[in-house]
């Protein structure tokens, strides 16, 4: 499997056996995640942030360290030179010919797909608007590969909170129907899973269970994924918190579920996992965060063609 | 004896005649083909005539233009019935059907306002087309924004 100078811009780009691949180079360099490498040696990734995503930002920047390179860029519109009226285009044209692989974060939906079609070094998109964000996605496979006692096919999932606008849920979904996962999709009833979405996982066989109520599930998960609802979602604040409430989960919440069930967040989590969850066994979010770093450093080692 | 029906839009000699379009999506073909106001080619637009086979179906003719019938696909997006006659001296000389192309760029806008195409990057517009049965829908090759229905709307 040859990724050399490929773009990572959508995870359905990925075929199941092309997630693996980068999911095996993942467990092979997390030894050097912890304590570094020279593998990328004398090699530059340009990190451009459009907008602000600390997180995943330090995530690549930390990779990118890892294995040895270093990296240049910018961590908002405002210091780059958009705000001389630059085009995303000419940025990549000129930043392509100072580096060996770009991130890009954009605030518009196909940033990274247009950014791959002018740029000759490959482009790894870490979020584009409400698009896609690829790496979070293998990120979270891999967690579930590292912490859960089954196989990911044999798991049983439940995703909880806005269903409809987060991106990390959408392209997760798709990716867990490539093993064949069975799903729960838990969520308010105006922030649910779309139905495009619902009939492509229902074409492919996935069993899935669709309901308000974490209690429907709780009891059988192997992994609840959690996020975060928004309260930009709901016109009326009361609406809101009446709804983050119901989706929120403590202690308490937790001692019906399975001995093994883990909790997983993209994070940043604002009131949906209540801070004792954190010492309890199930608790995953913080080890979910620092697999980001061995996940990306085997998607960067991989497009800028290093042999490990 | 000449049927008076077919005296409606007189023949034309050298041209192309664009048939059995969906009803009121003459001028949306008009669009495709890049004809306006100030293209010099003569123009005849017959809608909503009568028809066997349809409930009701626009005519299109222009004359002395001739286009290559694949770039006429792009017609089977809002007009899948469509067939293309081509005419030299009063004869046809093709016949043509339409067929959707896997692709269509730079021909209709994304309607996903956050789209990267819908700003004022150097990006031409594109999509995949899919088709459903006996329906297409354009996905973006940027955003993956569907259009489903009312393709003719986002012509550009």
């Amino acid at each position: 499997m040859n990724f050399e100078r490929k773009h990572i811009i959508s995870t359905k780009d990925f075929s199941r056996d092309e997630i693996d691949f980068v999911l095996d180079r993942a467990a092979r360099l997390e030894p050097s995640a912890r304590q570094g490498s020279r593998l990328l040696d004398g090699r530059i990734v340009a990190t451009l942030f459009y907008e602000p995503s600390t997180r995943t930002r330090l995530s690549f920047d930390t990779a990118v360290k890892r294995l040895g390179g270093t990296t240049i860029g910018f961590d908002s519109a405002t210091s780059s030179s958009t705000v001389k009226g630059e085009t995303l285009a000419d940025t990549i044209r000129i930043i392509e010919s100072y580096v060996d692989a770009i991130v890009l974060r954009h605030p518009k939906e196909g940033a990274a797909r247009m950014a791959s079609e002018i740029s000759r070094v490959p482009v790894i998109n870490a979020g584009d608007g409400a698009g896609h964000h690829p790496t979070q996605t293998l990120l979270d496979l891999y967690t579930m590969r590292k912490e859960c006692k089954k196989e990911i096919g044999d798991l049983n999932v439940a995703i909880v909170g806005d269903l409809k606008y987060g991106r990390t849920v959408h392209s997760l979904a798709y990716a867990l129907s490539l093993y064949g996962t069975r799903l729960s999709f838990v969520s308010p009833e105006q922030l649910k899973m779309p139905a495009s979405i619902i009939n492509y996982l229902k074409r492919k066989g996935i069993s899935i269970v669709e309901t308000s109520s974490m209690q429907d599930v709780l009891d059988k998960a192997d992994v609840l994924y959690m996020t975060r609802i928004q309260k930009e979602r709901f016109p009326d604040p009361a609406e809101y918190q009446k709804v983050a409430g119901s989706y929120r989960i403590t202690a308490e919440t937790l001692s019906v579920v399975q001995d093994d069930m883990i909790v997983m967040h993209p994070l940043p989590r604002v009131d949906e996992i209540a801070p004792e969850v954190d010492a309890t066994k199930h608790a995953r979010y913080f080890q979910q965060s620092f697999y980001g770093v061995p996940v990306r450093m085997a998607v960067l080692s991989l497009v800028m063609g290093v042999d490990l | 004896m000449t049927d008076k029906r077919e005296l409606r839009v007189k023949p034309i000699v050298n041209g192309m005649v664009v048939d059995h379009i969906t009803a009121g999506q003459a001028l949306n073909v008009l669009k495709i083909l890049g004809i306006n106001a100030s293209s010099k080619y003569v123009v005849s637009v017959l809608m909503n005539a009568p028809s066997g086979e349809m409930k009701g179906k626009d005519v299109v003719k222009i004359e002395n233009r001739e286009i290559d019938p694949e770039e006429l696909d792009s017609i089977a997006l809002i007009a899948p019935r469509a067939t293309i006659n081509i005419i030299r001296n009063y004869e046809v000389v093709g016949k043509h059907r339409v067929d959707p192309p896997q692709e269509v760029a730079g021909l209709v806008r994304c309607g996903n306002p956050n789209c990267i195409s819908n700003t004022n990057e150097p990006v031409t517009s594109r999509f995949t087309v899919e088709r459903i049965g006996d329906d297409v829908q354009l996905r973006c090759s940027y955003c993956e924004f569907v259009i489903d229905q009312d393709i003719a709307e986002h012509l550009l």
